[in-house]
């Protein structure tokens, strides 16, 4: 029973991709025809230097069961360097993310330029794919890792 | 809304819902009628309607009645991306007497109805997608569109056809272009062929009158042996940084009596000449071509003994005499110029056959690429328009390979799209001057032009051989005669292998994109194809212009292009140039950041992230400043800033929230 309600699971993934390469890409993907997952819901940000981490947050305290950022590839930014500002707020807020209980594969960033329209489908794709293998969003289950702790409080 | 840092407008908003069909691009896939109905119990919208096409007059029109007769003060439209329509529909939302920044689009098209096949889904992503577009317009602040000054003077880089095509369209039109060029020389490939296809005219003759209207043209500055190293700036107002090598011949003294050649202490070509692709020698000071612009001689360096050893005679400062023009101490130096506009106009390579090894360039003396067989057709080539093999012996059969480099999964899967005619017209001219026996060996052939077709008959009839079938070896013949077998499948004959003996083959080289192409492309911060070809902001609506306001293609930079293409794209982008001068001033969008001032507790986070400096830190209030000249809108600091006290027009924090709560805030 269990199985089944996961394979009918759709995750609600909020993207926000850069308007200078992934959105683009993501506009091609349209124009090639490129069917992939529909779970994606995108933000348009002038810049992955732009998402703020508490979009990321608010994101998942609504009901997201993954974010996806998507910005143009190290030494390629439309604004020189916004794309490394969000590389390193994301690689701290995963660390922060993890600790609360949200899986790692929730959180993605990835470099997608505006002519690559197969890397989005296939970064949607993928993360899609193991998202239903995650299953939803569920901040009730207590972590492992986080057993020990609350026994010593 | 717990996070609230905007400044909060218009609880109840009157908004205006309109999707569209695309006729049946959207339809087909998205329940519109579903989605429309949707809309309408949003809270806050007072109309929703589907409508067949939007951004036709009807569907402008529309928007413009709606909020007349309802009193609308926000506007939505469900369609294609805003990089096709984002303008027509703020401009509609203007012309109804609201601002446009009222306005929030809705991409159902591109990101949806065209990559989803299932109805049920399509629909469900596009009522989210129109839900937190309704939620987050309500936010929305009236803003005015910025307008800076466009610097009325243009930049094309590269001196091809292509670029002085581009150039003297602009001159002509009273503007100041500077035309820059890697070479010693403008010109491009196309100075050094013969004929050109499909009329054979003559390429010079049609060419250097148009080179020397560049260098006579009051409006053109002719930036020879020089790259643009740095792109600074903004359209309209761009800082270029071009790095100006030496010609060790001073420009404005040198009259180009090329006296200094003849006098050189070497009495014969002594290095490789770059010009006639390594088929001749040239004299280290020496000129590309004999039409060369500019008319003067340049110094190589690498190979002037004065350079090596200090020790030469120097006759070349000798025959130049008191004019003085030979300078031996001229420096590399760094040049900024200030343009409005760019062209890009970089070319292309040829394909490096030696990558194909079965066709054995480079190990047997008879094979030729097709560039080196142009300057030996060439009446001011290596043998002076003789058509003769490395011995000196005039060829009795040639093979022609189509293809070399193009339509092969192992180095370009792309057409090159001129090979098929060059090839032709290399067969005629082998013919004419040799009479030898041409064999084309091709895959296809692509004669997709004005008179091409009818060229591809003429040299058919004057009995050229065709083979069908791709080239599968190349071998010499037995007994060291240096000719070479030609080994190739004859598709229309069932597959029977045909081994063809060959006194010269001619590789026909694909064209590639240049290896730097990737580095350029950066500087001009411009998108690239996977192959190299720089990208245009769209395939078919505006082939000439980029992703970067103020910077346009001209060429085979943008992709293989024949001549009477490259001109019409070059005269396209000058137009595009142009009409940016001319106005004389840029719209920007409004989406710059600004330093709430009364929150700002002045911790300084935000003045180093700015890459443009446009963030500094005022001693007097003890709180950052945004100067919005300088801001491009990227919300770095926005995002970066600890107390939330920096907004961004158009992508307030709060615009974003209601997005993401819109679009989870289902069932």
């Amino acid at each position: 029973m269990a199985d089944e309600r996961k394979r009918e699971f759709e995750p609600r993934i909020v993207a926000f991709f850069c308007n200078w390469c992934t959105y683009l890409a993501a506009d091609l993907a349209g124009t090639a025809r490129l069917q992939h997952a529909p779970n994606t819901r995108v933000i348009r940000v002038m810049c992955s230097g732009r998402v703020d981490p508490q979009f990321v947050l608010e994101a998942f305290a609504k009901g997201a069961d993954g974010v996806l950022i998507g910005g143009c590839h190290p030494g390629d930014c439309h604004y020189q360097e916004g794309n490394y500002k969000a590389l390193r707020r994301y690689n701290l807020l995963k660390r922060m993310l993890k600790d609360m209980g949200i899986e790692e594969e929730r959180f993605r960033l990835e470099w997608i330029s505006a002519s690559e329209a197969e890397r989005l489908k296939w970064a949607v794709d993928d993360m899609v794919e193991k998202l239903k293998a995650l299953g939803p969003l569920n901040f009730e289950v207590p972590r492992e890792d986080f057993a020990g702790e609350e026994s010593v409080a | 809304m717990s996070l609230d840092k905007g400044v909060r407008t218009n609880g109840g908003a009157r908004i205006g819902v309109y999707v569209c069909h695309c006729g049946t691009n959207i339809a087909a896939t998205v329940d519109v009628e579903e989605v429309a109905r949707f809309a309408s119990e949003l809270p806050g919208v007072e109309v929703a309607r589907d409508y067949k096409y939007m951004c036709s007059d009807p569907g402008q029109e529309l928007i413009k009645q709606d909020i007349h007769d309802h009193n609308l003060d926000r506007v939505v439209v469900a369609s294609c991306s805003p990089s096709l329509h984002e303008k027509t529909f703020r401009d509609a939302t203007a012309d109804g007497g609201v601002n446009p920044f009222y306005f929030q689009m809705v991409n159902i098209r591109e990101h949806d109805s065209w990559v989803h096949r299932d109805v049920e889904a399509a629909t469900e992503k596009a009522k989210d997608l129109i839900r937190a577009a309704v939620r987050r317009v309500r936010h929305h602040r009236p803003l005015e569109i910025r307008r800076v000054p466009v610097h009325d003077e243009a930049l094309v880089v590269g001196g091809g056809i292509a670029g002085i095509h581009a150039a003297l369209t602009l001159a002509n039109a009273g503007k100041h272009v500077y035309l820059v060029e890697r070479e010693p020389t403008i010109g491009g490939h196309m100075a050094k062929f013969d004929k050109t296809f499909p009329t054979l005219d003559c390429a010079a003759c049609i060419l250097t009158p148009k080179m020397v209207s560049v260098k006579a043209h009051p409006n053109i500055t002719i930036l020879s042996l020089s790259e643009v190293t740095e792109v600074d700036g903004y359209v309209g107002n761009f800082e270029v940084t071009v790095k100006r090598k030496p010609r060790y011949i001073l420009e404005d003294v040198c009259v180009g009596c090329l006296e200094c050649i003849e006098a050189c202490v070497y009495k014969k070509g002594k290095v490789v000449d770059e010009f006639n692709v390594g088929l001749s020698t040239r004299k280290p000071i020496y000129i590309p071509f004999p039409q060369a612009v500019p008319q003067m001689p340049v110094i190589d360096p690498e190979t002037c003994i004065e350079f090596k050893s200090g020790k030469c005679k120097k006759t070349c400062v000798e025959a130049c005499g008191d004019r003085g023009a030979i300078d031996f101490t001229q420096e590399e130096k760094l040049e900024k110029i200030k343009v409005g506009t760019i062209i890009l106009a970089t070319g292309f390579k040829t394909f490096d056959p030696k990558r194909i090894p079965y066709y054995g360039y480079g190990v047997y003396p008879n094979v030729y690429t097709a560039l080196e067989l142009e300057r030996l057709v060439n009446s001011a080539g290596p043998t002076a328009g003789e058509i003769v093999l490395r011995d000196g012996s005039k060829p009795k059969t040639v093979g022609i390979v189509h293809c070399v480099g193009s339509r092969d999964e192992n180095t370009n899967i792309y057409c090159s799209r001129v090979c098929c005619m060059y090839s032709l017209k290399l067969a005629h001219l082998i013919k004419e001057k040799t009479d030898a026996e041409v064999y084309n060996f091709y895959i296809d052939i692509r004669a997709p032009g004005k008179a091409f077709e009818e060229f591809y008959n003429r040299v058919a009839e004057e009995g050229v051989h065709f083979i069908r079938g791709k080239v599968a070896e190349v071998y010499p013949e037995s007994g060291g005669n240096g000719r070479v077998v030609v080994k190739a499948e004859d598709t229309l004959l069932g597959g029977v292998m045909r081994k063809i003996p060959v006194d010269m083959l001619v590789l026909a080289v694909g064209l590639e994109a240049h290896a730097d192409a990737e580095e350029v492309r950066r500087m001009f911060n411009i998108t690239c194809s996977g192959e190299g070809w720089f990208m245009e902001r769209h395939p078919k609506l505006a082939p000439v212009n980029t992703f970067t306001d103020g910077i346009f293609l001209a060429g085979a930079c943008q992709g293989p292009k024949d001549i009477p293409d490259t001109v019409a794209q070059a005269g396209a982008a000058a137009a595009e140039a142009l009409a940016l001068i001319d106005t004389g001033y840029v719209e920007l969008e409004p989406n710059t950041a600004y330093v709430k001032e009364e929150e700002c507790s002045g911790c300084k986070t935000c003045v180093p992230l700015c890459p443009y400096g446009a963030i500094s830190f005022r001693e007097d209030t003890k709180k950052a400043e945004i100067n919005e000249v300088l801001c491009k809108g990227c919300g770095v600091c926005v995002a970066a800033c600890p107390s939330g006290s920096i907004g961004q027009n158009l992508f307030e924090d709060d615009e974003i929230f209601q997005e993401i709560e819109g679009l989870l805030a289902h069932g």
